[in-house]
């Protein structure tokens, strides 16, 4: 568990910039692949571990029961991709339809709070990838031929590097130099490149919202 | 099945109005946007808003970061349910981190003024239950929750949908959210259901034909004869499952059902107020030529009771079927499926009925009403529930435990050995102490059968209410029909 707990406080620290800052419109990392689908909400994070009132700490329980034997942290799973020291770097890269199932935000707040700045995968539940949006977790969908080319990429040499740049919408894998743009929509990137929130967005709207309620329609 | 592709939400969100034909969906949809972003998405207005223990306390942290009160704390309802204990309800809860989690809601409603049916409350109850149980949630309306069952609510005509903790927060703040307008499907269930056939076998059925990622980004109508002759329990536990094919919501076009069910219930319009509810209600349905994006077509007779024998709610088959052979799945699709069936400890090729079952649980918020809890005891009464298999019957909520007690059913389950606990959410999600013990098989009414959802290395079978009644009778998964009375 030592080296494990070192990594993570390292990537804890790293978050605390979180927030796709000016120079943070482009990664450029390693990936962590999982090349499994439908992975939902409650293997990212399950249930026992939702006990918390704060949004801090769950990336150590990120994949806990994939990661480790029979709950237990002393026996890591050594070929699960997180324990596995030939893949490291920001990006997790899975199979489709990431992030099935339960609404908890607390998937999204587990790999950001492990360290990861992306998502890549050809198909994202909707409400995954809205929670993902609202923590400055960039869920980067790809098509199923470019999601097989990465996970061919990292197969090779496990250290590939991709580099997903958001202002141009585009991701590339470097070794290749392949790359395919991605869709993101104008609203949510502005929100992205800019540190905005939605929140702050519709607390502008106060006026409007009240307007609108006393519609008779309504 | 056919595909629509000529429909244009964009062109029909500026041409709100006029003659032109609406879905249900659309009918609501349009009545609650305040605003429409120029390419992206809209303000959209919610109506009633569930909180629960879980989901909402990092949301109203953020409030009182930010300094927000409540913005209309009179349109949000909260219970505790996913976390609570279903024995001993009335002492303190043993575990700390639960207990200090419910404690948690209890004060930030009395601090932000929402109405909070907690443990000991005659209306407490899992969310999804006790919202139609009361009178709460009713047909137009749009309703969210921190909660992905949320779609459950859609039974009544309603936008319902789950979101995460962040949107919690920015309904709490505004009533509002950010919504862009999702891709529309209607599927039709048309025909007489078999015998021993029920609601959830429709919906697992449609969820192993199309996926479990097959709905993603559309909203659902479900229409048909089939539909319109269930009860409003039996449509609830269909819009329930909607997330489980991953799309926003599901709904059903409210009609005579829907209103005999609302009327008299606690929060339901009356008098004047009932009259023009009524002539509003009664607007809510898909116009004739209403656009779909996507339309199925479903016989209700090619539905047999279902069983799921993977890990994710799609993996389903009639109970006459077989696992899929490993030849039979796509490369692609592999390496899940073979890691899914290892995983359940179930060989490819092989059939469902004889696999012995170790644990029954017959709640959630997919099957926890009283139909379902009167449906199991129908079934079981003045038989025995096989003798190593460990019976949990876990009502929706206390009006449905209430209405048990009063009517002799909690009886019934005590001769034929089944433990009749308290309401939450219980072992569906096993976030309480209600897990299944790691390799053990459950049938289960829950919408879900993930690894480890119901407590680490669980196995789960998702069944309707009269299929895991008869496996708490026989100890193994069976074929209903061949124990229902002629």
């Amino acid at each position: 568990m030592g080296v494990f707990s070192t990594i993570e406080e390292e990537k804890k620290k790293q978050l605390n910039t979180a927030k796709f800052q000016s120079e943070r419109k482009v990664i450029l990392s390693a990936a962590v692949p999982i090349e499994l689908e439908n992975i939902d909400t409650d293997q990212i994070i399950p249930a026992r571990f939702l006990k918390a009132t704060t949004r801090e700490g769950f990336g150590k329980n990120l994949f806990r029961d994939w990661r480790y034997e029979n709950n237990d942290e002393n026996k890591p799973v050594k070929d699960f991709a997180l324990n596995n020291t030939i893949y490291s770097g920001r990006l997790l890269v899975a199979g489709k339809n990431f992030g099935c199932g339960s609404s908890r935000e607390h998937a999204a707040w587990a790999i950001k709070d492990y360290g990861f700045d992306a998502v890549v995968s050809s198909f994202f539940a909707d409400i995954f990838k809205n929670n993902a949006l609202n923590n400055f977790l960039l869920p980067v969908q790809v098509s199923d031929a470019f999601l097989g080319k990465i996970f061919e990429a990292i197969n090779k040499n496990p250290g590939t590097e991709l580099e997903i740049n958001l202002e141009e919408q585009y991701i590339k894998i470097t070794s290749t130099g392949e790359q395919e743009n991605f869709d993101i929509n104008k609203y949510k990137k502005t929100c992205l490149l800019n540190g905005y929130d939605d929140i702050d967005y519709l607390l502008s709207m106060k006026n409007e919202i009240e307007e609108f309620e006393k519609q008779p329609t309504h | 099945m056919s595909n629509t592709d000529s429909y244009n939400s964009e062109q029909n969100l500026t041409q709100a109005g006029g003659d032109r034909s609406l879905s249900l969906f659309e009918k609501i949809w349009e009545k609650h946007i305040v605003k429409t972003i120029d390419g992206g998405p809209s303000v959209f207005y919610i109506d009633k808003h569930f909180i629960h223990e879980v989901t909402s306390p990092q949301a109203f942290k953020g409030l009182e970061k930010r300094g927000l009160k409540v913005f209309r704390p009179n349109q949000v309802v909260a219970t505790a349910d996913h976390n609570v204990p279903t024995l001993n309800q009335h002492l303190p809860i043993v575990e700390e981190l639960s207990r200090i989690q419910v404690q948690t809601l209890t004060e930030n409603c009395k601090k932000f003024g929402i109405e909070l049916y907690g443990l000991g409350h005659p209306y407490q109850g899992i969310v999804h239950i006790i919202g139609p149980e009361l009178g709460v949630t009713q047909p137009g309306m749009t309703i969210v929750c921190g909660d992905s069952h949320t779609s459950t609510h859609g039974a009544f005509g309603t936008i319902a949908f789950g979101i995460g903790t962040s949107e919690v927060e920015m309904v709490l703040a505004t009533q509002c959210l950010m919504q862009s307008k999702p891709k529309l499907m209607r599927i039709n269930v048309e025909g007489q259901l078999n015998k021993g056939v029920v609601s959830k076998d429709i919906i697992l059925y449609i969820i192993s034909k199309i996926s479990a990622s097959g709905a993603t980004g559309y909203a659902v109508e479900y229409a048909g004869s089939a539909i319109r002759s269930l009860s409003m329990e039996a449509r609830m536990t269909i819009c329930n499952m909607s997330i489980e094919m991953g799309a926003r919501c599901g709904m059903i076009a409210p009609d005579e059902t829907t209103f005999k069910y609302m009327k008299g219930r606690k929060f339901a319009p009356q008098g004047e107020a009932w009259d023009k509810a009524m002539a509003y209600w009664k607007t809510l349905h898909s116009d004739e030529g209403a656009m779909f994006d996507k339309e199925l077509y479903i016989k209700a007779e090619d539905i047999e009771p279902m069983i799921t024998y993977g890990t994710n709610p799609g993996m389903g088959i009639g109970i006459t079927g077989h696992v899929p052979e490993l030849n039979e799945i796509s490369t692609e699709d592999k390496p899940s499926f073979v890691k899914s069936l290892h995983y359940m400890g179930i060989e490819p090729g092989t059939t469902m009925k004889g696999k012995k079952v170790d644990y029954v649980f017959i709640g959630s918020c997919t099957n926890a009403r009283i139909e379902d809890l009167k449906m199991v005891a129908g079934f079981v009464k003045g038989k025995k529930k096989a003798k190593d298999v460990e019976v949990w019957i876990v009502p929706g909520s206390k009006q449905v435990e209430k209405q048990a007690v009063e009517e002799g059913i909690n009886k019934i389950f005590e001769e034929a050995g089944f433990l009749l606990r308290q309401p939450g959410c219980s072992a569906c999600l096993g976030m309480n102490e209600d897990k299944i013990p790691a390799g053990k098989y459950c049938i289960s009414t829950s919408n879900r059968n993930f690894e480890g959802r119901q407590g680490p290395n669980a196995r789960t079978f998702l069944a309707s209410p009269l299929t895991a009644a008869a496996a708490a009778i026989t100890g193994e998964v069976c074929d209903v029909r061949e124990l229902l009375a002629n």
